[in-house]
């Protein structure tokens, strides 16, 4: 990185420091970092679709729709997520595959299942054997959102369940006086008005969304846990050019400080986000902002 | 093999007790059944002994966050902050480190390594921080007319909090720990596969979940046994939790006693 780098050996102190955290697979650490990022912006809006579908179905007038509605809310209770965690990710993949498998080659005998395998026709893989090993990346990169999505869009739909039923009931019957139909009362009364209700659960979400995220080294995923391990472990001078003993201890401490100012900053954020968002409101907290500024 | 055989065998696997070897071919739904409520042995005892341990922490926690002399305050606050704001994911992973390199300098540390005491402090740890934060929410939350009434009958400090403020900080914060004692339970699962080594495959109940879901290739069949144990689990918590919950509200008018209301729970 530096142009002083080229001989760590004579380095030393904060020299040495600052070519030892630039070396490439430091920098595989910091990228590793923007994955987290990446996956933190990518799952928050689908487990909110996926929640927000849920909550929805949940609330239906058929039956079938309104008990799978239930049923999703209602999977997240008393089970640790971190079976879900490990079960979606292999169950995921292997539903993908079968589902290819019985397009691609429709005329393939054998059961899928034999003893302890899982066979699916070659063109039928997920990725394709001969794919670069980015798509191979990516594609575990995608089970492991879709499966965060899953598990987290139980939780959104729980949260906005519980949203929904607060916004006060004469609002939907005003709108029913009104005429409006239940679609109509659905979008322009209901929704409009369940955010306030919803952010506190949402905002503890994204809370625990964040503390999820070390979990994605469980799904396989190349995260700063994994690099953590990696780079952190002792390292023999006839193998590197910077011999060190075991740092595991100070690598996790640091990731302990990321994560902290992390849940921090965004403890600060929300607070910001809750005061704009209930100015006004006719809640407790909607009316101590009005006491304090009179 | 029938299926007594097999529980002869494998009931206490999880101890280090009976059959040596895990099966490794021609798994049985017995097998599976067996090995992952053997697991279940490492999942309870994690639970309730940190919940037993946190419990007492997690009092002095909370009245330290509440009191007035900063010296008391900023700790507990500190205290709360770093449990309840990193994964327990990392706190599991830092803490082996740290014992590792500990039991380097002093050998008096060597069994912290192992997970049976090691993940039992962090755990006990982390539970206390939550459970702090509940009670101390719970101690704010104390009618000023109980206090009023404790300072009117005389009452004073020990036999004040003792008689007065710690009954009724339970009596609020009950439910809330409720879902905090499932939560707890369920983050046990977590402790094998953070740095601590289930040696000779001494494992818990997602330990061998995994393994058979490794072998078999078949996420179907081990999970949601795991799930069907955890559902057990968490229905005992509750009704235990329930009855000392009774017992608590049983000066309360019927109508005005709360019952317990579990929500979902969600990972640390």
């Amino acid at each position: 990185m530096f142009s002083f780098c080229t001989d760590p050996a004579s380095l030393e102190g904060v020299k040495w420091l600052s070519c030892y955290l630039t070396t490439v697979k430091h920098m595989s650490m910091y990228y590793a970092v923007g994955t987290v990022l990446l996956l933190l912006s990518i799952t928050a809006p689908t487990a909110l679709a996926f929640g927000f579908a849920g909550a929805s179905a949940a609330r239906s007038q058929i039956a079938p729709l309104r008990w799978i509605g239930k049923t999703y809310i209602a999977l997240v209770r008393g089970i640790p997520d971190i079976a879900f965690f490990l079960f979606f990710v292999i169950a995921l993949d292997q539903a993908f595959e079968y589902i290819r498998h019985r397009i691609k080659c429709p005329d393939w005998e054998e059961p899928v299942r034999q003893g302890n395998d899982f066979i699916v026709c070659t063109a039928a893989k997920l990725p394709l054997g001969n794919a670069p090993q980015w798509v191979h990346e990516t594609y575990g990169f995608m089970l492991a959102v879709l499966t965060f999505a899953i598990v987290f869009g139980a939780f959104a739909a729980n949260v906005l369940f519980g949203a929904m039923r607060a916004v006060p009931k004469g609002q939907l019957e005003t709108a029913e006086a009104y005429g409006m139909s239940r679609r109509q009362t659905f979008w322009r009364v209901l929704v409009p008005q369940m955010w306030v209700f919803a952010l506190p659960g949402l905002s503890n979400l994204w809370m625990v969304l964040i503390k999820a995220t070390p979990l994605l080294f469980l799904l396989g995923v190349e995260d700063i846990v994994y690099w953590a391990r990696e780079l952190g472990g002792a390292k023999q001078p006839q193998f590197t050019e910077y011999p060190h003993p075991d740092w595991r201890m100070w690598y996790f401490a640091a990731l302990l400080v990321f994560y902290l100012c992390f849940t921090k900053v965004s403890e600060f954020a929300l607070d910001r986000i809750m005061a704009k968002l209930t100015h006004g409101q006719a809640t407790a907290a909607g009316e101590a902002q009005r006491k304090a500024a009179a | 093999m029938s299926c007594w055989e097999t529980i002869a065998d494998y009931a206490l696997r999880s101890q280090g007790i009976g059959e040596r070897l895990l099966p490794r071919t021609d798994f049985t739904l017995c097998q599976q059944f067996t090995l992952i409520g053997s697991g279940m042995i490492w999942n309870i005892y994690f639970g309730a002994v940190a919940l037993f341990c946190g419990f007492f922490l997690a009092t002095a926690v909370a009245m330290g966050k509440a009191a007035k002399n900063p010296l008391l305050r900023k700790p507990s606050e500190w205290f709360i902050f770093i449990f309840r704001g990193s994964p327990l994911f990392i706190q599991f992973f830092f803490a082996y480190f740290v014992f590792l390199s500990l039991k380097g300098v002093y050998p008096f540390f060597s069994p912290l390594t192992s997970a049976w005491a090691g993940a039992l402090v962090v755990l006990f740890l982390n539970t206390a921080a939550y459970t702090g934060e509940i009670f101390y929410g719970a101690l704010q939350s104390i009618p000023k007319g109980d206090t009023e009434a404790a300072d009117a009958y005389g009452l004073s400090g020990w036999s004040r909090f003792r008689r007065v403020i710690w009954p009724t900080m339970l009596r609020l914060a009950w439910p809330a720990y409720t879902n905090e004692a499932i939560f707890l339970f369920q983050s046990t699962t977590l402790v094998f596969f953070s740095g601590f080594p289930a040696t000779q495959q001494r494992g818990d109940a997602l330990y061998y979940a995994n393994y058979f879901a490794d072998k078999t290739f078949n996420p179907f069949v081990p999970y949601p046994i795991l799930a069907g144990y955890f559902i057990l689990l968490t229905l005992v918590v509750i009704g235990l939790f329930g009855l000392i919950n009774a017992r608590l509200n049983r000066h309360l008018p019927q109508e005005r006693r709360k019952s317990l209301k579990v929500r979902p729970q969600i990972i640390r």
